[in-house]
């Protein structure tokens, strides 16, 4: 390797000045010390000095140039869903930086570990109304973790390793880094770098209690109908392996939500399913059933928990989490075991009881079998001449065999993959399930490809979400980035209709949507693709794709006026979830 | 129930806290009656004080959201009955008119007032208390012709507190001490570690 610090060819010219580098040139240096190799992307004004740096820096990056900013945000992220690791971005100032908003917001919410870096204007400009200036700290600040503006090189260094640590650390989430062009360009005397472990105002995991580990063990051990439902939590505190310690100890059957799911193998006998408006009869019934409610790393959404004041009000509830902010926010908890997951499952796991549970299990196969009669055999069986978007996705469960990353989009197809796609694999279902923002799918995939370069990933999208964002494809077709894409196209902006038709009778106002020839605008990208309309086609095709070396489009037409459920209904109770 | 609490948050000296701190606040569409900033009695750590009215439950969430703001040090919330306040206020009244009808001196000693500027056209008077206290004055001075009222934000002391300094030590380290926490909002399941 060559020595950490790139030269461009002025700085060798006189031993004085190769002590000094530029501002951008400190802040590769460092993302290569943070371990960044993969960086997303767009230039302009602001940021050009970084992305000049850049040139001299090709061999440590694989910068991607996305289509659009905020798509650099949402493959950002799905790199980091899939890969745990940091997800970076640069972006010049002004629309650059507004732009990065959606994804900023998104990363907040599903508590993605994301650093951007945007381009401000010369410092001396600050507040003039430049060119290409806006107030992106004060507009992203509810929406980062943290921010900060760099007017000075000086600061890079110590900016830099906090802005990497907050990321990371603790509750993970979005920051940015705003540097204004003076900055970039500034030559100073760059000290060496090290990475940041304390900030004394921020405590990433708070303290443990004890009392509280030993209550819930206790509480759990006289519970004769416990149900755990789990979140995010398990996936970013790197879980996985204590939760299934635990729940198997215990004989707890164990339900998920959309960002959780993965994080336990779909065919383990203890996960009974998937929790919330869309999700899986037993666990939403049972939620009113259950006596002890242990929610792990997860935030009782409200898309979860329904009708917040006939919410589990039987059960006594135990909240594990490592946000302190989290516990009693939606609901209250009886016991809430502050801390890091990793850390509390195996101290509750050596405290409670080995147990089985079965009369409460069966409860569960008993409620499941009667969705399955009702909604599941419908959607991945059906006997109607359209396709379900379902059967499809039943379709890649059995080509992949649970292996692949799925990234989905926001609607109707989202829960239908969140419902029936098979994982036995941590970090493989990648979604926007707290901001729910259309066009997440496409760029998301991006990232998640890049993420785990070794992993088959489909990115399922709806004809709507898809076209939100469908400028990627010159993304996809510039950097020949393996992808699968599936387009469920139901002609229509699906879950709004399936609202329109179960309660606002059938007023369907500006749900309609026309779509381009996704097969010829594939083709436009330069990228193979295909269109099937029936069943007998359905396997070959999906087969075809998963086969096929390189970017593949695969459109799948399915039934217009298709519902999804079971659905608790908005201001509904999660036990008068309907099942048709 | 709703009462107004008064809310004590130590931050380090950044730009730009203040509207990180506001925003929780406007995002919830709760209005800050009184917000006080100034640079504590530690050397780069800087006091707010803040002064809303809502419901204890609401606080309690109000205040774990603030903690987690990555530059907030600590965050307590007290009731009236928890914690010495005083707010400054200055009034501007015409010379002509309090000197003629009104015996100043009488003004001072049963409002605990003070001159604090003396011109030929007006007078500044300043008092420094409770705001029941200050709209008693106003009200004393509005038929001589009250030409301006201003009134500082609250500051507040808090009875039980022990003061910043040694907090500020154990924040400094990685491993806090296991004893170091404290209770914010009353009956709290003694929340978190700091």
């Amino acid at each position: 390797m060559d020595t950490l610090t790139a030269k461009s060819p002025e700085d060798k010219t006189t031993d004085k000045k190769a002590e000094k580098i530029s501002g951008s040139q400190a802040i590769l240096d460092i993302l290569i010390r943070e371990g960044v190799d993969t960086i997303f992307g767009y230039p302009g004004g602001a940021i050009m000095p970084v992305y000049d740096a850049l040139y001299n820096y090709h061999k440590y990056f694989n910068h991607i140039l996305v289509r659009h900013e905020q798509c650099a945000a949402h493959a950002a992220q799905g790199y980091a869903r899939v890969s745990g690791k940091t997800g970076v971005v640069f972006s010049t100032s002004g629309p650059g930086a507004t732009n990065l908003v959606t994804g900023l917001a998104d990363a907040m919410i599903d508590s993605t570990p994301m650093v951007c870096f945007t381009g401000q204007v010369f410092a001396h400009l600050l507040g003039t109304d430049a060119f290409q200036e806006t107030d992106v700290i004060n507009v992203t600040s509810p929406v980062t973790k943290w921010n900060y503006q760099i007017t000075n090189a000086e600061e890079i260094p110590e900016v830099l390793a906090k802005a990497f640590f907050i990321a990371k650390s603790g509750r993970p989430g979005p920051v940015l880094i705003d540097v204004t062009k003076n900055a970039q360009t500034q030559l100073f005397d760059f000290k060496g770098y090290e990475p940041c472990e304390h900030i004394r105002s921020y405590r990433p995991k708070p303290l443990i209690r004890k009392k509280f580990v030993e209550d819930a063990a206790a509480m759990i051990n006289e519970a004769k109908k416990p149900l755990v439902i789990f979140g995010q939590g398990i996936i970013l505190g790197k879980a996985e392996k204590e939760f299934r310690e635990f729940i198997e100890k215990g004989g707890l059957p164990a339900a998920w939500t959309i960002l959780g799911l993965s994080a336990l193998p779909s065919d383990h006998p203890l996960n009974v399913g998937m929790l919330g408006m869309h999700g899986n009869y037993a666990p939403n019934v049972l939620t009113n059933d259950c006596d002890v409610l242990i929610a792990v790393g997860m935030r009782f959404d409200d898309r979860v928990t329904g009708r917040l004041d006939k919410y589990a009000k039987q059960a006594r509830v135990i909240h594990l989490d490592i946000d302190p902010s989290e516990i009693d926010k939606n609901v209250k908890a009886d016991v809430p075991v502050w801390g890091d997951c990793k850390d509390t499952l195996p101290m509750l796991t050596k405290l409670i009881h080995k147990k089985e549970h079965a009369a409460w299990l069966k409860k569960f196969r008993e409620l499941q079998k009667q969705e399955f009669e009702k909604c599941i055999n419908v959607e991945l069986n059906p006997t109607t001449e359209v396709l379900t978007m379902g059967e499809v996705v039943k379709v890649i469960n059995e080509l992949t065999d649970g292996k692949s990353v799925i990234v989905s989009d926001v609607g109707q197809h989202q829960m239908v993959a969140c419902r029936y796609a098979k994982f036995n694999q941590s970090m493989s279902n990648v979604t926007s399930g707290g901001l729910g923002t259309m066009g997440f799918g496409l760029p998301a995939a991006i990232g998640a490809k890049l993420g785990a370069p070794n992993r088959t990933v489909i990115a399922i999208l709806g004809d709507g979400g898809f076209q939100m964002t469908l400028q990627e494809l010159g993304t996809i077709m510039q950097n020949k980035i393996d992808l699968k894409i599936l387009i469920l196209n139901n002609h229509f902006l699906g879950m709004v209709r399936q609202w329109q038709d179960l309660f606002m009778e059938k007023r369907y106002s500006f749900t309609d949507i026309e779509s381009p020839d996704f097969v010829a605008l594939a083709s436009a990208y330069n990228i193979d693709s295909k269109r099937v309309e029936s069943r007998e086609f359905l396997k070959a095709a999906v087969q075809e794709m998963l086969k096929h070396k390189g970017p593949y489009l695969l459109e799948v037409k399915v039934g217009k006026e298709n519902n999804v459920f079971p659905m608790v209904p908005q201001g509904c109770s999660v036990s008068e979830i309907r099942l048709s | 129930m709703k009462k107004d609490f008064t809310i004590t948050v130590y931050t380090e000296d950044r730009v730009g806290m203040v509207s990180r701190i506001s925003n929780i606040f406007s995002r919830r569409k709760i209005n800050i009656e009184y917000l006080n900033t100034a640079p504590s009695e530690v050397e780069g750590i800087h006091r707010f004080t803040i002064v809303i009215n809502e419901s204890l439950e609401v606080v309690r969430k109000l205040l774990r959201i603030i903690e987690k703001q990555v530059d907030v040090l600590k965050a307590y919330s007290n009731t009236d009955e928890e914690i010495i306040w005083q707010e400054v206020a200055l009034y501007k009244v015409s010379s002509e008119t309090i000197t003629e009808k009104v015996k100043v001196e009488r003004l001072l000693n049963e409002y605990g007032a003070r001159a604090v500027a003396i011109r030929k056209d007006y007078i500044v008077f300043e008092t420094t208390g409770h705001s029941e206290e200050s709209k008693k004055l106003i009200k004393f001075f509005e038929p001589y012709g009250l030409i301006e009222f201003v009134r500082g934000a609250r500051v507040a002391i808090i009875k039980n507190s022990h003061g910043f300094h040694e907090k500020v030590k154990e924040f400094e380290k990685k491993q806090p001490t296991e004893n170091f926490e404290t209770t914010e909002v009353e009956d709290d399941k003694a929340v978190f570690s700091l």
